[in-house]
């Protein structure tokens, strides 16, 4: 597959910055002129990736968020969530629906969501070095929809 | 995040205004649990036609203000729900638990 354009975003952990986070996604992915249900289903899948990355990567203090998006020909968005934190001991056991180390104020929800919302999720990470999460989407069903 | 809220007989209506993410969550749980403790409502309807993004840290919201309502003997119901937080209640299957409804009262959408 070919890139088409790519666009590179670096944050501090810090919880305020969600909100950049997946704007900025979102504003980026305009240019391939979404549904709102799509461009929702980014925002989410964003949104809890960078949230993972701000509760868990770095628990003892602050770290960087280094958010790549990527758009491919053929209407493909790629999204890439990295973190250089403590790492996921477990990743198939923090990917089951309802496991959290977050506490009562998390519901352990986040890789379900963006496992249903996004066409695939694929979690790499090793403990001590960090995690990077990769999630893609085929976009604009409005024009695979219309009459040609 | 502003909420504001009437109260008519014994239901208290919460309405949410803004984005709920990790950053707001804490700061809503308190706000809502705090009208719990002093309203003392039998039920609560959170309204959420003002509530442009929801990510599954309302769900955590959600489900502990359902608790609390459930120890008072009351019960929760959540309207004018956006299609994006529509798609993560149904995600999680909360849709099947609560009475969520997309406009208008719950009653009205069945």
């Amino acid at each position: 597959m070919k890139i088409t354009n790519e666009m590179k975003l670096t944050l501090l952990s810090r919880s305020v910055n969600e909100s950049l986070a997946r704007t900025v996604v979102a504003a980026f992915a305009a240019q391939l002129d979404p549904t709102l249900d799509e461009l929702g289903d980014l925002k989410t899948a964003v949104s809890e990736a960078v949230t993972n990355c701000i509760v868990h990567a770095y628990p003892n203090g602050l770290g960087r968020v280094l958010i790549t998006a990527k758009i491919y020909d053929g209407d493909i968005i790629e999204i890439i969530v990295r973190d250089t934190g403590c790492g996921i001991p477990d990743v198939e056991q923090a990917r089951q629906t309802l496991f959290t180390t977050g506490g009562a104020e998390r519901s352990g929800m986040g890789f379900t969501i963006m496992d249903s919302f996004m066409d695939s999720l694929k979690v790499r990470s090793t403990v001590g070095k960090g995690t990077t999460v990769t999630m893609r989407k085929r976009l604009n069903a409005r024009y695979r929809s219309a009459p040609r | 995040m502003k909420l504001s809220y009437t109260k008519s007989s014994d239901a208290l209506t919460v309405k949410i205004a803004g984005e709920i993410d990790h950053h707001t969550a804490q700061s809503l749980l308190a706000s809502l649990s705090a009208l719990l403790d002093t309203q003392h409502p039998l039920s609560i309807i959170l309204d959420f036609s003002g509530v442009g993004f929801m990510d599954s840290s309302g769900i955590a919201v959600i489900l502990n203000c359902s608790r609390r309502m459930k120890e008072l003997g009351g019960r929760l119901e959540i309207v004018s729900v956006s299609s994006q937080a529509r798609r993560v209640f149904s995600t999680v299957g909360l849709d099947k638990l609560m009475r969520i409804s997309y406009g208008g009262t719950y009653e009205d959408n069945k």
